[in-house]
């Protein structure tokens, strides 16, 4: 076995039906015939060019493919993009835009929240969610009470709600650097 | 992936009779179901996406038991109004699962069905009776730190990966079922999950066909409520002992006690051992080694999960401690 594969006749796949889907990305429509195994991750990359979104380890397990779906970051790279029926996908590309960047894609730039870069969209986009998380009062893993409504974020908050983007380079202590600027509403 | 077609169901019954087909499954969040079919140790030829029917709502019922939908979100539940202040071990323990990104996808339903993390499972090169039955077990004499440690047979060693379960299971959930023939029952989650036996492969009492609707919580039990996990990262790790804890004490005796494990068994394992040495007795450290002593009484490790047994006896002391203090 090892790592060849023998691929028997009946292995062979066949074509997939398509399926067609429309999903409002980057508040932009579209409508994409899929296989149905597409990847929100792929669809996003392969069929509507937005490579912003990183793909890591393909198995939820990095972060670096984070989007938002309806308001919530999610993996991309675990959903199927026909299940997004009517969806609306913001990516990074529609956080900001060089010359108009979102408050966090500035911070990051001002606190150095990265090195090689592979991570920072997802790293963007799970910050977003997660501030809006923060606001509705969630809990986390962190939280002292969970029956207590109200969140105060704290670095050890900032560090376990973002604990699923992983940064090979490390950069961490200036990515909650940058996530607290912005969760305090401006530099200190 | 292997192909397969797809199709949104848009009601319950529809769903029921788009499942009925060979090769067909239920996709919810699909966390864990597409992630092993990206391997191919899931095959399904038909996927009948339930994640739109209308069961997501958590609702209060007149006896004072709450309603949780299965297609509810992780997160949703864990940040309920009435779930963080009357089951605040069950907020608890889906704060110390997965991931922000991944409590925003799964399902409640599907949290209750997700497969094992056994490496050997994944590793489709390796011997594996829950995914080829009649293989053999190359986690028994395998790495097998994360392993069992109560329940296993010598089939299988494979644990149970779900904090939320650990939770319910301390609650007297209930699960709430859709058969195939469109009748309901109610299962209690203890029984929901099976122990390995030698068909490791049948991992719950679901039948055929059935779909979780719901589960349900009953009035929560005096008492506090203590969610502990124990890992080998602060976050984002499966558990490799876990305990969910209810005590109540009355003059610095224990009048309430709900004891749970994660991480020690192929189900989420509640210890009535554990419960019966702490009723009535002294809310005091020797009353929970004794209970400690009296869970692990039948622990069986494998070599490289040894550890495990003494590791779930002092989190257990460290949960009662925390759960008697306030109490």
């Amino acid at each position: 076995m090892g790592v060849f594969t023998v691929v028997d006749s009946k292995d062979v796949e066949r074509a997939a039906d398509t399926v067609s889907v429309a999903l409002t990305v980057n508040r932009r429509g579209h409508h994409l015939d899929l296989d149905p195994r597409t990847t929100m991750l792929d669809a996003l990359r392969e069929h509507l060019h937005l490579t912003g979104s990183k793909k890591g380890c393909d198995h939820g397990q990095c972060g670096a493919c984070t989007v938002l779906i309806n308001g919530r970051r999610i993996n991309a790279c675990l959903t199927l993009a026909v299940m997004h029926e009517g969806d609306e996908i913001v990516t990074i590309e529609g956080l900001g835009a060089p010359g108009s960047l979102h408050l966090l894609q500035a911070a990051f730039v001002e606190h150095d929240a990265f090195q090689c870069g592979y991570c920072t969209p997802g790293q963007i986009c799970s910050a977003v969610g997660m501030l809006d998380e923060a606001k509705a009062g969630w809990p986390s893993h962190a939280t002292a009470d969970v029956a207590v409504p109200a969140t105060t974020l704290t670095d050890a908050e900032i560090r376990e709600r973002m604990s699923g983007n992983i940064c090979r380079c490390a950069a961490y202590p200036n990515i909650v650097a940058a996530i607290r600027e912005v969760a305090e509403g401006g530099r200190r | 992936m292997r192909s397969f077609t797809y199709e949104r169901a848009t009601d319950p019954r529809a769903a029921m009779a788009a499942v009925s087909r060979t090769g067909a499954k239920f996709i919810s969040g699909g966390t864990n179901l597409l992630d092993l079919m990206k391997l191919e140790i899931e095959q399904p030829t038909h996927l009948v996406d339930i994640s739109r029917l209308p069961l997501r709502a958590v609702d209060e019922l007149p006896d004072g038991r709450l309603h949780i939908g299965a297609q509810a979100t992780n997160s949703d539940v864990a940040a309920d109004g009435r779930v963080r202040t009357r089951y605040p071990v069950l907020s608890q323990a889906l704060v110390a699962g997965a991931s922000g990104q991944l409590r925003n996808k799964a399902s409640v339903g599907g949290n209750l069905l997700q497969r094992t993390r056994c490496a050997y499972f994944y590793d489709t090169a390796a011997s594996c009776n829950k995914r080829v039955p009649g293989s053999g077990c190359s986690a028994i004499d395998g790495i097998n730190r994360f392993h069992a440690i109560l329940g296993a047979s010598d089939a299988c060693i494979a644990t149970h990966p779900s904090d939320m379960a650990v939770a319910m299971v301390a609650l007297d959930a209930e699960i709430e079922l859709l058969g195939a023939d469109h009748a309901t029952r109610r299962v209690a989650i203890r029984d929901f999950h099976r122990l390995p036996g030698d068909t490791p492969h049948v991992e719950t009492v679901l039948r055929p066909g059935e779909m979780i609707t719901g589960v349900i919580l009953p009035p929560p039990p005096p008492g506090r409520q203590v969610y502990r996990k124990v890992r080998d990262r602060a976050s984002y790790a499966f558990a490799l002992v876990s305990v969910a804890a209810i005590v109540a004490t009355e003059r610095g005796v224990v009048t309430t006690a709900r004891v749970a494990f994660g991480g020690v068994a192929h189900k989420p394992w509640r210890s009535v051992e554990a419960e019966a040495a702490l009723l009535g007795r002294p809310a005091t450290m020797a009353t929970y080694r004794a209970a400690a002593g009296a869970a692990m009484a039948h622990a069986v490790g494998r070599g490289h999960n040894d550890f495990k047994i003494d590791l779930a006896k002092r989190t257990l002391c460290r949960t009662l401690t925390h759960a008697a203090l306030v109490s």
